[in-house]
């Protein structure tokens, strides 16, 4: 058949090893996930073996376990503490060399170079993050070459959710569960007692290329219909929600509410929200140099803005207090993002819910502000 | 010339007197004026008078040993200087040396915190612009005293 | 305004022509491009990232005259790591510079007005940038007024600069300290205590100010009291920097990043902020 945009077709579970095949013909490293140390993380994938096939996760706020299901999906399961983020915004890039000369010093740049990389089952809430993390990036008055390289070369492959995870509120952050756009293939998994395969719908013209040497079917109206249903069911099952009207003056207006104290005795400042946050962006610029003080090297490094010296100016750091630094991570990722990007900084994925070791969760923060906010009307206590 | 009443009734610390009492206070008020170096008060002597400074300069001073003479602050045209007339012991904190020269005018401190104890409608009056001045002296008081131009910070918060 | 450069990332390597020590802890550095580096125009208020070679890398206030580029003159206390080994680089050493970035001071804003400008300690570096600029074209503003205040008379930076604006231009500076001995014979007291009297029309006057966090807020209230609107004055913030470009996140101010959004802010868009402690 003839593919064309939104087109959808059936692809069979014994043909989604010819799916990478095909990907790595292209000349795309396939990266996706893989089971390792207890935990579903991103990684690079070359058979259908290496994906968590017949698993699934548990999460909780503070919990996360893996589990065997009874059957053999492919994509059972929710996200874990990875995220797209790093294959786009390296965790750790030199930026520069610098080599002492007789006159001074000379500063060499790097060279860019990236692989080719097909991230295989990004979920909606992750295409939401990525295109956040585009306006970060990407913006006018600046585009950081490093991720533009990255992004400029990706096959995406997504997968609509065929279950909510314990912490996920995609739908009350309107990221998901169905992947609406900026993928190149969508997939969605039916598996029951006598069948298995997905309903794919194409995205792009380069998606349109690797289906044409895929063997499908025609996707017929029930195929496309299950996959709806099935959609339509992890959006029922989220295991978390927020209310997000008006949530940035929310928090504008509460910056001084008690619930801040609160969340501040049980906040280790671990840091650990923001290393899976898949929008979280910050980072840090290390000078280092030999010992023999001949050449230096400057380094871009993830940061964290719950570290003690992250706001450090001469003098102290401005925010020396947890409370502070929560409130800021806070504010930002749901109020001031929206300032400055347009749109929140918050996709719904769960991860800072699941990874916090003491389960704090976002949305429960949320809900105790709204309860008890301070009227439009009064002004905050003045210390 | 100006007369002395027409200059109280212009000046911020009289602003919105009645016009009794103003008059009662231009009783007792009279134009002064002081050379540079020489010291208008000193500290530990009787505080009888006050003054509303026209013109010039006036350095609030403490002596300390081996350091000299600090100034802590100055008091210039259109500023109030001394309030201790009005509060037991009724004596002066500091020393006040003219650095550059002053007109002003002295009112008898005395004189008005006899009359305020008679009238506390006048009383009240005084006091009330009193604290305002003093109010506004603790103040950049304290934001001296922050040192905020020290090492440190570019100031910190 | 970001650097004409194809990556600011990448410092464009200058020679430190003169180390001009100023008051106590506070230099000045005056640097020429090497061959075949342009420098990029820049605005009073804007700031570069000086690098030293193999110590690290800090945001510095440019302290000269945007008209005349060379040299390239920032003014910095030494308080850390890198200003300490900066103060200490010796002529024809080779230092890197990245910028300018930031917004500036808006002096076009101020045509035909009255300015006031207040600074603070080190806050008069940025601004003695706008001051050059407003008396290179002084014919286009109205009365010019200039509130300084020291820690003490020794701190008083550019103090030849100061005394000599005054008697050679039409503008008014009042210099006051925290503390003096006898010897000063100038105004001691906190500079927001020279607002009252200052010598400027509040309905038609700029007001720029640079100090010390406390005392911007505090200055800019007085201003507010004496009728100022608060879209008239401006205040120069600081935060951490490490990128200067909006990315990595530090300088971050409420919604605002220092580096790109400021560090010249209209009053009125911090206003809240500036009470909101760890903010």
């Amino acid at each position: 058949m003839i593919i064309q945009g939104k087109d959808q077709v059936v692809l069979q579970y014994e043909h989604f090893q010819q799916l990478l095949v095909v990907l790595n013909s292209r000349g795309y490293q396939v990266v996706g996930p893989t089971v390792r140390d207890g935990a579903i993380v991103y990684d690079t994938l070359t058979e259908v073996s290496d994906l968590p096939v017949g698993y699934t996760d548990e999460q909780e706020g503070g919990t996360y376990r893996l589990k065997r299901r009874a059957d053999n999906a492919l994509f059972g399961y929710a996200v874990g503490p990875h995220s797209w983020k790093k294959f786009l915004h390296p965790p750790v890039l030199r930026l520069w060399r610098a080599t002492r000369e007789e006159h001074g010093f000379q500063v060499i740049p790097e060279n860019q170079e990236a692989p080719k990389l097909a991230f295989l089952g990004v979920r909606s809430c992750e295409l939401h993050a990525m295109a956040i993390q585009d306006a970060v990036f990407m913006r006018p008055g600046y585009t950081d070459p490093t991720y533009q390289l990255r992004r400029n070369n990706l096959c995406i492959v997504a997968i609509n959710c065929g279950q909510a995870g314990g912490t996920c509120f995609c739908t009350s952050m309107h990221t998901g569960p169905k992947a609406t756009a900026g993928f190149d293939l969508a997939l969605t998994e039916v598996l029951d007692a006598d069948r298995h395969y997905f309903v794919v719908e194409v995205g792009t013209e380069l998606g349109t290329e690797i289906l044409q040497e895929l063997p499908h079917t025609e996707a017929n109206k029930d195929d496309i219909q299950l996959a709806e249903d099935i959609v339509a069911s992890t959006a029922e099952h989220m295991g978390r929600s927020m209310d997000t009207t008006g949530i940035k003056d929310l928090l504008y207006r509460n910056l001084e509410h008690p619930r801040w104290e609160d969340v501040a005795s049980r906040c280790l400042t671990c840091s650990n929200c923001t290393m899976v946050c898949p929008t979280c962006f910050c980072t840090t610029v290390e000078d280092v140099t030999d010992l023999a003080g001949e050449h230096a090297e400057r380094w871009r490094k993830w940061d964290s803005c719950f570290t003690m010296d992250f706001s450090y100016i001469s003098g102290g750091s401005i925010r020396s207090s947890t409370k502070s630094r929560y409130r800021q991570w806070m504010t930002h990722k749901l109020g001031t993002w929206i300032d400055q990007f347009g749109t929140s900084g918050c996709v719904g994925c769960g991860r800072c819910i699941t990874w916090c070791p003491v389960g704090i969760d976002i949305t429960e923060e949320v809900r105790a502000i709204r309860e008890s906010d301070n009227a439009p009307a009064t002004k905050a206590k003045e210390q | 010339m100006q007369t002395l009443e027409s200059i109280l009734v212009g000046h911020p610390f009289f602003k919105e007197l009645k016009p009794q009492y103003l008059q009662l206070i231009t009783g007792c008020a009279s134009n002064v004026r002081f050379n540079a170096g020489t010291y208008m008060l000193r500290e530990g002597a009787e505080a009888s008078q006050f003054y509303l400074i026209r013109h010039g300069k006036v350095a609030l001073e403490i002596p300390a040993a081996q350091r000299g003479h600090i100034t802590i602050e100055t008091i210039e045209a259109g500023e109030v200087l001394g309030w201790s007339w009005l509060f037991p012991p009724y004596r002066w904190h500091f020393s006040a040396r003219v650095v550059e020269p002053v007109r002003a005018i002295a009112l008898d401190g005395t004189c008005l915190r006899a009359k305020g104890e008679e009238d506390h409608d006048l009383g009240y009056e005084l006091m009330k612009r009193v604290a305002h001045i003093m109010m506004e002296r603790l103040q950049a008081t304290r934001m001296q005293l922050l040192d905020v131009y020290g090492v440190g910070a570019r100031g910190g918060l | 305004m970001i650097a004409n450069v194809p990556d600011p990332m990448l410092p464009q390597l200058f020679r430190v022509q003169r180390v001009r020590r100023e008051i106590p802890d506070t230099f000045t550095l005056e640097l020429e491009p090497e061959e075949g580096v342009e420098i990029p125009p820049f605005a009073s208020g804007q700031f570069n990232m000086l690098y030293v070679f193999g110590v690290g890398e800090i945001p510095i206030s440019i302290s000269g005259d945007p008209a005349r580029r060379r040299p390239l003159v920032h003014t910095t206390r030494a308080v850390g790591t890198v200003s300490k080994a900066m103060r200490a680089l010796k002529p024809e050493d080779v230092i890197g510079v990245r910028g300018p970035f930031g917004s500036h001071w808006p002096i076009e804003r101020a045509l035909g007005k009255d300015v006031v400008i207040v600074a603070g300690g080190i806050g008069l570096a940025p601004l003695r940038s706008a001051m050059y600029q407003i008396i290179s074209h002084r014919e286009k503003y109205g009365k010019v007024v200039l509130l300084y205040g020291a820690r003490t008379p020794e701190d008083i930076l550019y103090r030849r600069e100061v005394e000599h604006w005054p008697a050679h231009f039409d503008l008014e500076v009042y210099v006051t300290v925290d503390n003096a001995t006898g010897k000063w014979r100038g105004s001691v007291g906190v500079v927001t205590r020279l607002i009252p009297r200052a010598p400027f029309d509040p309905l038609n006057t700029v007001a720029m100010i640079c100090g010390p966090e406390i005392m911007m807020r505090f200055t800019a209230a007085e201003f507010e009291k004496r009728g100022v609107a608060t879209e008239s004055i401006f205040v120069s913030m600081e935060r951490n920097m490490k990128c200067a470009i909006g990315q990595c996140g530090h300088c971050q101010y409420g919604p605002h990043f220092v580096c790109k959004d400021g560090p010249v802010f209209q009053y009125s868009h911090v206003q809240d902020l500036l009470t909101k402690w760890e903010i």
